[in-house]
């Protein structure tokens, strides 16, 4: 891929709006469930589908929610916020207006830290995270010369963070998001799942002359529903940008839809017409008063977060630097290694190997989540124990553990009911190696004539015999002397 | 006249309203008067007093996190003009 | 008495003492309306199947010993709160087809207590008028003068209960709409505490301005029906959690040294001479009865009426978005696009005034002049408010006109908007500052009748309700029936 960001000369500026589906029971204002995936419109009540009369009333628990991300990211959350009415017509908003937060959120002045491009940690400031509604949906497929709207997931609590353009390329971004999604995953707020949309992301992206204080003219990305996607909307963004202005034109501000069939973007013809938003308090709602008591308490419930476990991961556990950073992205993922390390006499770097290796395989081969591993930690563990204690070899421990995936039962049960036993007599091997070295003379000679790397085929053939099961140092140890001899 | 035609042109497309000819000539001319009225604001002192919004120095009472809905779908769109399959029909609306 | 003349609490009486059931109650008043909504236009629904059997279920719950307290009295909603299974226009085009699929808390409440819906009260288009001529199925007229406006927009209401058909009906008021149409139809109007009454399911015009109430021919009626209307509601997030205290049970204490506010500026210019004098006799009753009167200040009044004119159009700007022909309300026909079916579908169902106001509330809240008009009128009213604080720390009740004038002609003011709107200057202050108040008949000027308006703090009903009882007292205003209705 041709980095945009190589063009020399220009400087990449990027922020980013992250709307995350809080995870609530019910909606923001009214007492309809948030369910996904039921039938068109069987969850939007009379406050979601703006019926004439019906007035909001504010779920607790998205309070709450909004404020244990803002201490998470060591921002302000505010004594009193206020909800306003962001006015405008589109099909998938009943009411006419989006209730959400403007001239006082209830977080801001927040703070996160990527590990840039030269390895080093940098700051990303997030100037606001406010509370909002989400609106519905709209559904062109199959309805001729019309949209079908389903409000479903009109009232749906959103928390829109928003970060400082403080980013510098696709690159950064993604590991904003990355860590953003990391967090909110971490705090249980948003299960992050990006298809079902409850992970969103809209980029505003500019570019201007290295060395120029001046931001130039932004155009925002909508429409970025994967990692993936968005490291590559912003890049062919920037390139677009770039080529526009070398070419003596202008960005225009806009909104642009990436469209990842053709990975490129595109005006919106919706947004072509400027908006008034006409914001002002929403009547219908007071303030919301938060008292320091109350964001103390929230403090107190906090998480140990991601950046803090992974240190705790590199100095208690002294883990690779790259293995500590891909246990901690997940709270679920470190609970289990966690859980895992504390029940096994092994190292932790090999109970790392395996929750990173043969675990997150099988997870990923069955699309599963670590917490519907078909492998609890505490069985996992027991594997880990019978090879520290030489029962089975590391290789046959892989065999065991695809066994006990597939339903087997323990390590131990696997290993009885297959015989999978490590054999560490050493009469019993002293006799495998002498029938394998009676059956080999000629490559016998070539060793004792110096050809050291032969050493590997006796203990292939010793371990073929033994069916994997001699134990390998034994082998090692045995064969050297009696060819030595 | 406070407010022209295009003025008015523009908040009542803000506004999605569909005007006659007729309407737009008395809605300069009334909108005007009524502009004109409530710019009397303007000779307020008003330094330093903080805006009203509520007739109450009220904060918000919170709802607990619970499904209470039981949604009819059909008896809520026995008001509509236009549905199918229970969506809501509209106009094709481009993104 | 005949079964219409009676007062509200009368009829209680009558129908605990078996004098006559809820059925017979209620053939009468249905009887009523047929004979007179030709001549008045009050009603948009008469629910007459409804209202037979409502009557017939209080008169068994009655005989079984049960019933709440308003078991079998038969009363009149106005069409801006939603009635489950019948027909809500709120007075509009735009709602000529829609059945609301709930109850508003008032309904709820009031049909709870054993009420008997006897129609659904015609009104200004989802309140925005003066004289209940934006309505879209035309005005109502008054009882007492048949060219002229009963006053808006609880005008069907106030009409209705002067009329003698209906003892009481419900109203809202955003600023002035239950008291001003009581005034000018000699009827008693109580517009409570902003957050007494819940908003839930009443048709939402200007929401920091918009509260429930009530028209009928007595304070004692008022007390009574408010005391149902009242409390709080779950739904409502500005609905306040405070006891409602028993309004009748204090009706007849006395109102000595009680502290009764006039304002200088409202006897200035504006205020028609003669229902000044009988404002003035009024306020005489009130001080033979021991209360004493004290001059009180309020320097921004002036203010109210243009600071009103931008808070409640901006909010019934951003309110009726919701009338876009998708999900209820009128919908254009073979719209081409999206935009025509919003634009056509609002402009067919909306009249001239709503459509006004919407615009105003548009440009008010638009770039550029959001500060200049919206967030100034949110200061003025600030201003007002502590005007009002002040005034309250001396006072207990502030006494004055409800209404510059007594009903005016229709068709007289309904083409200056300007004139229309500053028939609310004595009433829209309790609104801007979430004041309880009241409008009760005090006399007549040209065989019209004048209304003496009282506003009291935060919470004070029952201080209103006792002036007002105590005043009818010593006076029979309020049973003057107009002749034609007798």
């Amino acid at each position: 891929m041709s980095s945009a960001a190589a063009k020399s000369g220009w400087e990449v500026v990027i922020g980013l709006e992250v709307h995350a589906q809080l995870m609530t029971k019910s909606k923001i204002f009214s007492g309809a469930s948030t369910a996904y995936g039921a039938d068109p419109n069987t969850q939007a009540c009379l406050v979601d589908l703006g019926y004439p009369g019906v007035l909001p009333v504010l779920n607790k628990e998205v309070v709450r929610m909004a404020t244990v991300f803002g201490l998470a990211v060591n921002a302000t959350v505010a004594r009193r916020c206020v909800f306003a009415r962001k006015n405008y017509f589109y099909p998938d908003l009943p009411k006419g207006y989006q209730i959400s937060q403007f001239e006082l959120p209830i977080v801001e002045h927040g703070e996160l830290f990527i590990t840039g491009a030269d390895g080093k940690e940098k700051r990303i400031g997030i100037t606001r995270a406010h509370l909002e509604e989400d609106a519905g949906k709209s559904i062109h497929e199959g309805l001729d010369a019309n949209s079908g709207i389903d409000l479903n997931r009109a009232g749906i609590p959103l928390l829109e963070i928003v970060s400082e353009p403080d980013l510098r390329s696709a690159q950064e971004a993604v590991a904003y998001l990355r860590k953003i999604h990391t967090i909110v995953r971490y705090l249980g707020i948003c299960d992050g799942n990006m298809q079902e949309g409850s992970f969103r992301c809209d980029a505003n992206v500019s570019v201007r002359p290295l060395g120029q204080e001046e931001l130039g003219m932004r155009a925002e990305i909508k429409n970025l529903n994967s990692f993936r996607f968005i490291e590559k909307a912003i890049n062919f963004e920037v390139e677009r940008q770039i080529d526009l202005l070398e070419d003596g034109g202008t960005v225009k501000q806009e909104t642009r839809l990436y469209d990842s069939d053709k990975d490129e973007t595109r005006p919106m013809r919706s947004k072509e017409e400027a908006n008034d938003y006409r914001y002002f308090p929403d009547p219908d709602l007071l303030p919301v008063e938060i008292s320091e008591e109350y964001i103390e308490a929230a403090r107190a419930t906090l998480p140990e977060l991601p950046d803090a476990k992974r240190q705790r991961f590199l100095a208690d556990y002294e883990l690779k630097e790259s293995d500590a950073a891909i246990l901690t992205a997940s709270r679920a993922v470190a609970d289990y290694f966690e859980a895992v390390t504390a029940a096994t006499g092994t190292k932790a770097q090999v109970a790392a190997n395996w929750v990173i290796g043969e675990l997150s395989g099988a997870l990923n081969r069955d699309g599963l989540e670590i917490g519907a591993s078909k492998i609890s930690a505490a069985a996992l563990a027991g594997l880990l124990n019978r090879i520290q204690d030489d029962t089975i070899s590391g290789k046959i421990a892989k065999q065991v553990f695809e066994a006990m995936w597939d339903g087997d039962g323990s390590a131990d049960d696997v290993i009885d009911a297959k015989g999978l036993k490590q054999i560490t007599d050493t009469a019993a091997i002293e006799a495998v190696v002498d029938k394998v070295i009676a059956a080999h003379p000629d490559q016998v000679a070539e060793y004792r004539a110096g050809k050291d790397k032969l050493i590997g085929f006796f203990v292939g053939k010793v371990m073929q015999e033994t069916k994997g099961q001699a134990n390998p140092g034994q082998v090692n140890k045995i064969l050297k002397d009696k060819l030595g001899g | 006249m406070s407010l022209d035609k295009k003025q008015i042109e523009h908040i009542a497309l803000l506004a999605r309203l569909k005007l006659s000819d007729e309407e737009y000539a008395e809605s300069v001319e009334k909108l005007s008067k009524i502009v004109d009225f409530v710019a009397q604001l303007s000779q307020a002192d008003t330094t330093g007093v903080v805006p009203m919004a509520h007739p109450f120095d009220a904060a918000q009472r919170l709802r607990p996190d619970v499904v209470t809905e039981t949604v009819e779908r059909d008896r809520y769109q026995e008001n509509a003009a236009a549905v199918s399959d229970g969506l809501y029909l509209v106009p094709k609306v481009l993104d | 008495m005949a079964l219409h003349l009676q007062t509200l609490t009368e009829l209680a009486a009558g129908l605990a003492n078996r004098e006559f059931t809820s059925v017979e109650l209620t053939e009468v008043l249905l009887a009523r309306i047929a004979e007179h909504n030709d001549t008045l236009n009050t009603f948009v629904t008469v629910t007459t199947d409804a209202a037979l059997a409502a009557a017939a279920r209080a008169d068994d719950a009655l005989a079984a010993g049960k019933g709440g307290v308003l078991n079998g009295l038969p009363i009149i909603h106005k069409d801006i709160f939603c009635t489950r299974g019948i027909k809500t226009s709120c007075g509009s085009k735009m709602l000529d087809n829609f059945i609301s699929p709930y109850d508003a808390t008032v309904v709820e409440r009031m049909a709870a207590a054993g009420a008997v819906i006897l129609g659904k009260s015609n009104m200004d288009e989802f309140a925005m008028g003066s004289s209940n001529e934006t309505s879209y199925i035309g005005p109502v007229r008054n009882p007492w003068n048949l060219e002229c406006s009963p006053g808006g927009s609880s005008g069907g209401s106030s009409a209705a209960v002067a009329a003698r058909i209906a003892p009481a009906a419900t109203g809202t008021d955003t600023g002035g709409s239950i008291r001003q149409p009581a005034a000018l139809t000699g009827t008693v109007g109580i517009k409570p505490t902003y957050g007494r009454v819940s908003r839930y399911g009443m048709i939402a015009f200007a929401s920091s301005l918009d509260q429930a109430g009530v028209i009928t021919r007595s304070a004692e009626d008022a007390a009574r029906l408010l005391g149902v209307m009242a409390g709080f509601d779950e739904r409502d997030s500005t609905s306040i959690d405070k006891p409602v205290p028993d309004y009748v049970a204090s009706l007849g204490d006395s109102i000595k040294g009680l502290r009764v506010g006039i304002v200088r500026q409202h006897f200035d210019q504006g205020l028609d001479d003669e229902c000044g004098a009988r404002v003035k006799d009024a306020i005489a009753v009130l001080e033979s009865l021991g209360a004493t009167t004290v001059e009180v200040d309020l320097p921004n009044l002036d203010l109210s009426v243009p600071t009103y004119y931008v808070v409640a159009p901006a909010e019934c700007s951003s309110n009726l978005s919701r009338f876009d022909g998708v999900r209820f309300g009128h919908r254009a026909e073979n719209a081409v696009d999206l935009l025509d079916l919003y634009c056509r579908s609002r402009g067919e169902g909306f009249g001239d005034e709503v459509k006004r106001r919407i615009m105003t509330g548009t440009y008010v809240l638009s770039a550029g002049y959001y500060d200049a008009y919206y967030l100034k009128a949110q200061k003025v009213r600030q201003l007002i408010a502590d005007d009002f604080k002040n005034a309250f720390a001396d006072v207990d009740v502030i006494a004055g006109p409800t209404t510059p004038t007594p009903a005016f002609k229709l068709g007289e003011k309904v083409d200056d908007p300007i004139l229309m709107y500053l028939n609310d200057i004595y009433t829209i202050g309790a609104n801007l500052a979430g004041l309880p108040a009241m409008s009760v008949p005090c006399g007549f000027v040209d065989d019209l009748p004048v209304g003496l308006h009282l506003v009291g703090a935060h919470f004070a009903e029952a201080t209103l309700l006792r002036c007002a009882h105590q005043y009818q007292q010593q006076t029979d205003w309020h049973t003057a029936c107009p002749a034609a209705f007798r």
